[in-house]
């Protein structure tokens, strides 16, 4: 609402988050200038100024050209960047970039296919040891590298000396800023238009809107979507962006920042307390076998001391004892050891192998459909025909749930219902509005829904079910030491109504923590390292403050600020924009009128402003940390980013990711094109998995011409359990399309309306030929390539009104090494004119596209 | 509204006279006695859309214990009111013939779906979590420590709440189960 310019790139965002489009329409008609730069022409780009078509995964090139561009003419917001960036900082010299290694950072092993980035570090880290910081915080050597993925740092990132060497002229030739001019160098006009597509004049648009939009009076805003995120270097997409915000200075600022529009109602909260294997509530690591022997030593190399996330033992301790209560005590080092250990990747694809290889034997699907939601379908369906038994909640009858009965497999005959041994449980949920809870929205906003109604039937919530579930479990426990974890959880909620439906709000005010009188706590400052106060989560300590349900608040819009505060809490400690200390200048001066949000009250001597500082509200801008200081204390006055060890924006990580300390560009795995410039194809370090079932089309391969990329329609939701049993939604988009240009359909024969067949190694589908000049053929290297779009909503059951083949099948299983997202966005495939064959017919034509 | 006999009355004939056709000429005796939904609902909660992550406010309306209507929330400082198509559907959501009130089980190799009882399930459950646990748990792995099973595994979260998340991690971690995962993996 408050940017100057704004540029959507990787999201289709009118038609995927219709609602929140609606602050860029009112920007743009406040003067602001809107860029869609997107392989289609959507309802986005028909509301922006400018549309720029791009082939789906070369961004980092368009990104990284227009770094280029801001280094090389000096665009810089050169006071943000110098005082609250790492702009200046001093790298190693054992640092080799992709520019001298062809495509490799230094410290890769080919043979484990990992880096070991150790010598990514900061000048003279490795002596930092005197100064304080452990050795084994530094992040180095080759057990590192096998056992720790980026997820293993927390939320604060990895360690990293507090008070490095720097260079303020930005003259010393392995200073940040110069190791960025020379990695982006090769980032130009040219390479954009070989490889993305892009004209340079429409690059120079671009590029003139975003610097003239940026510093003291200005800021831009980037938007995504998954359309950054599913590839192979999608982490590195969004550092790319990261970078190129810092350098422009649009970071912790009103009208800047770079925004994840996700895509479900509480996306955001499922990874802040995480359904997810590698973290627990909070961005606290899980523990790993291999590198944590006890509480100490895990709080020892779960990252920084210093900055906010030094304070990590209270926030860890606090969640043991929200855990484990009276059992969790300093001498048994507070339950720590009742933690399960990590050994590696345990992520969703490796966990579906491990089904298939018969390792998993029960699996619990909630409000999820991975049998037509997740990539490689088939993979997906072989997994859930192996399990001993599967229990399934949700709305409706799921294809996760019955694909016994339905299954794609079952029509090829690769699979038949009697062989199947998986025993299926059923159970129906209740939906949003038979019962309450918090939902995260996409701006860490907590919001509170009340209860409407009850459930149907044998409809149940999961707090319900997991509940119940949970005091089964321990009724039918023993003595035996390896039940202790669950003897001894804390597991007692109120109860209500006729159901015994377990009490949201005391779940939420566990959540949020007491102290050592009982007390609901107010912020996460308040956490103790001594066992004295109980937190499950705490970035979300605050929530509820004096005894109060904040996430329920509702002053309507209309009587507040345009921050809102009193909607809703936002974590943390209700703030709305974080990093808002850089929206002030180093001496907590407003960088201008017009962009003023935070600033220091010299007279009251406080942080004050539109939004709660996220910085502690006493410290002056002129404060100097002491020597050998800890966690905040260690961060001085000007040092807005606070969950970071030095405070600043990093430009250059030093560690933390597990494919380089910058980005650079790689094809996707599947791409018909080659890699101009480094002889690495794709990214070095990504996950390939080696089953027979998603088979990868091979790079540049002449069968495999076209680049396939998937996406939302605004009628549908993801796998569409939530839209295809809707009349109106159904209605509106019946059957899936597929949508080519004017141009490919001519080539191939394709009738507007009549079917086509899309093909990878993994299957074929069929779908309706949708012909457009939408999608624009791009030409590349003086070579024409064609993309093709594909909605993946369609499935044969959930109750769906239409149906139609699985898209989410033809998907390779090949993932980001930070993150374990697959490649959703850009893959290969074929096209043909008429249906797919079916039965055995089907097999036989992928059997020709694999061995030819 | 116009006096006079049925046909003077009519809309069309009012409208084609020049009178205004999005106000008093468009008024019939029907549309005149047509009352909103929401007027009519025993009580209305204040909730938030279930799909994307926007986040727009939304209020349900009940009357005799079924959803009569979902609109969007004008309070909200997010959405002012505003729901998108999905949004906008919401009440088929969780009305629509389609959705399943009753627990379905299915044997191993079995054809068909059987009817099973919310409680049997329930400890049908509990009974193959407690025994799938002790039989594939793993107390060490190379020699450390590991504690947990690779038999047991979850996935879904997105789509529910905190609290929901919250309680799942927890019995999931006390249990040992590590494979847990969920749509932001995706």
């Amino acid at each position: 609402m408050n940017s100057d310019c704004i540029v959507i790139q990787g999201s289709n965002m009118a038609e995927c988050h219709p609602v929140g489009f609606q602050w860029v329409v009112e920007a743009r008609a406040r003067g602001a200038k809107v860029f869609h730069i997107d392989p289609r022409f959507t309802r986005t780009s028909a509301l922006a100024d400018r549309y720029l078509p791009i082939r789906a995964g070369s961004d980092i090139v368009l990104l990284g050209a227009l770094i280029n561009h801001v280094l090389t003419n000096e665009l810089d917001f050169r006071e943000y960047v110098l005082a609250y960036t790492n702009a200046s900082t001093i790298v190693s010299e054992r640092f080799k970039d992709t520019e001298e290694l062809d495509g490799l950072f230094s410290g890769f092993d080919p043979e484990t296919r990992k880096y070991d980035p150790s010598s990514w570090s900061y000048e003279g880290a490795a002596e930092e040891a005197a100064a304080g910081l452990r050795g084994e915080q530094l992040e180095g050597g080759p057990r590192h590298a096998e056992a720790a993925g980026p997820d293993q740092y927390g939320a604060g990132g990895a360690a990293a000396p507090v008070r490095p060497p720097t260079d303020p002229t930005l003259r010393h030739p392995r200073c940040v800023y110069r190791i960025l001019r020379r990695h982006f160098a090769r980032y130009t006009p040219e390479l954009v238009e070989e490889l993305c597509g892009i004209s340079p004049e429409g690059l120079a648009e671009l590029a003139e809107a975003i610097t003239v939009n940026s510093g003291r009076e200005r800021t831009t805003a980037w938007a995504y979507a998954v359309g950054w995120t599913q590839h192979t270097v999608g982490a590195q997409y969004i550092r790319t962006a990261s970078i190129l915000q810092l350098l422009l200075g649009n970071m912790g600022r009103p009208g800047g920042g770079i925004l994840a529009l996700r895509g479900h109602a509480s996306i955001q909260g499922s990874t802040d307390i995480p359904t997810l294997f590698n973290i627990l509530p909070g961005y606290l690591p899980m523990p790993h076998a291999y590198l944590h022997e006890g509480l100490a030593d895990y709080l020892a190399q779960a990252g920084a001391d210093t900055g906010f996330w030094g304070r990590k033992r209270s926030y860890m301790v606090s969640l043991l004892k929200a855990w484990w209560g009276e059992a969790a005590t300093e001498e048994n080092d507070f339950c720590f050891d009742h933690l399960p250990r990590l050994t590696g990747d345990h992520s969703h694809y490796t966990t579906v192998l491990r089904q298939i290889d018969g390792t998993v034997k029960g699996y619990f699907v909630v409000g999820e459909n991975p049998a037509v939601g997740s990539s490689g379908g088939k993979t997906q369906r072989l997994g859930l025909a192996n399990l001993d038994w599967l229990v399934v909640r949700d709305l409706t009858l799921v294809e996760t749930a019955t694909f016994w009965k339905d299954g794609p497999e079952l029509a090829t005959g690769e699979m038949r219902t009697e062989d199947i041994a998986t025993e299926v449980f059923f159970l129906p949920a209740a939906s949003h509005v038979e019962k309450e809870g918090t939902f995260t929205n996409t701006q860490r906003l907590l919001q509170w829904r009340h209860k409407a109604l009850d459930p149907p039937g044998d409809c149940r919530s999961e707090l319900s079910f997991y509940y119940h579930l949970g005091k089964r479990i321990r009724a039918r426990l023993g003595d035996d030491e390896i039940d202790r974890p669950i003897r001894e959880l804390t597991w007692d909620y109120p109860e209500h109504g006729e159901h015994a439906e377990p009490s949201a709000e005391a779940v939420l005010r566990e959540i949020n923590g007491t102290g050592p009188d009982g007390r609901a706590l107010s912020a996460y400052t308040e956490l103790r390292a001594d066992g004295s106060t109980r937190c499950g989560c705490w970035i979300y300590c605050g929530v509820y403050a004096d005894e109060v349900n904040q996430a329920a608040r509702r002053r309507p819009g209309r009587e507040q600020s345009w921050v809102a505060p009193e909607w809703g809490w936002a974590w943390p400690a209700n703030r709305r924009t974080l990093y808002n200390r850089a929206s002030a200048d180093p001496e907590g001066r407003p960088w201008s009128e017009r962009k003023a949000y935070v600033w220091w009250d010299a007279d009251k001597g406080e942080w004050t402003g539109y939004d709660e500082p996220d910085f502690e509200r006493n410290k002056p801008p002129d404060y100097v940390p002491p020597e050998g200081a800890l966690a905040e204390e260690a961060l001085a006055g000007t040092d807005p980013f606070i969950m970071q060890a030095d405070g600043k924006g990093w430009l250059f990580a030093p560690a933390g990711l597990a494919d380089g300390p910058l980005p650079a560009h790689y094809e996707p795995h599947e791409s018909p094109l080659r890699n101009p410039l480094y002889s690495r194809q794709a990214n070095p370090a990504r996950r390939i998995y080696h089953s027979p079932d998603t088979p990868y089309n091979p790079p540049e391969s002449p069968l495999f011409p076209y680049v396939l990329t998937t996406y939302r329609l605004t009628e549908h939701h993801t796998a569409g359990s939530m839209s295809r049993p809707l009349a109106y939604l159904a209605e509106l988009q019946p059957e899936l399309f597929c949508e080519v240009s004017p141009l490919l359909a001519a080539e191939l024969g394709l009738v507007n309306g009549g079917w086509a067949t899309i093909v990878t190694t993994r299957t074929a589908i069929e779908a309706r030929v949708l012909v457009t000049e939408r999608v624009t053929p791009l030409r590349l290297g003086g070579r024409t390539v064609h993309q093709i779009g594909l909605p993946y909503h369609w499935g044969w059951g959930s109750g769906g009104l239409v149906t139609g083949d699985v898209v989410n099948d033809l998907l390779p299983i090949v993932l980001d090494p930070n993150v374990y997202i697959q490649e959703g966005k850009a893959m290969t495939c074929d096209l043909r004119p008429g249906r797919r064959p079916t039965g055995r017919a089907l097999l036989d034509l992928i059997r020709e596209y694999r061995h030819d | 509204m116009a006096r006079g006999g049925w046909i003077s009355r009519w809309p069309v004939l009012r409208q084609l006279r020049g009178e205004d056709g999005r106000g008093t000429a468009a008024r019939s005796a029907r549309t005149d006695a047509l009352r909103p939904r929401v007027e009519e609902a025993d009580s209305v909660a204040r909730s938030v859309c279930p799909y994307c992550a926007v986040g727009c406010g939304q209020l349900v309306y009940v009357k005799d214990g079924r959803v009569t209507q979902i609109e969007g929330d004008p309070d909200s400082p997010i959405s002012r009111g505003r729901l998108c198509p999905k949004g906008s559907a919401s009440k088929q959501l969780v009305t629509h013939p389609g959705r399943q009130t009753q627990v379905l089980y299915r044997r191993p190799h079995g054809t068909e779906w059987e009817r099973l009882d919310l409680e049997t399930a329930m400890d049908m459950i509990a009974d193959r979590v407690v025994r799938t646990r002790r039989e594939t748990w793993q107390q060490e792995d190379g020699g450390k420590v590991v504690r947990r099973t690779l038999g047991i595994a979850g996935l879904g979260g997105a789509t529910l709440d905190n609290e929901e998340n919250y309680l799942m991690k927890k019995l999931y971690t006390a249990l040992g189960a590590i494979q847990v995962e969920n749509q932001a993996r995706i």
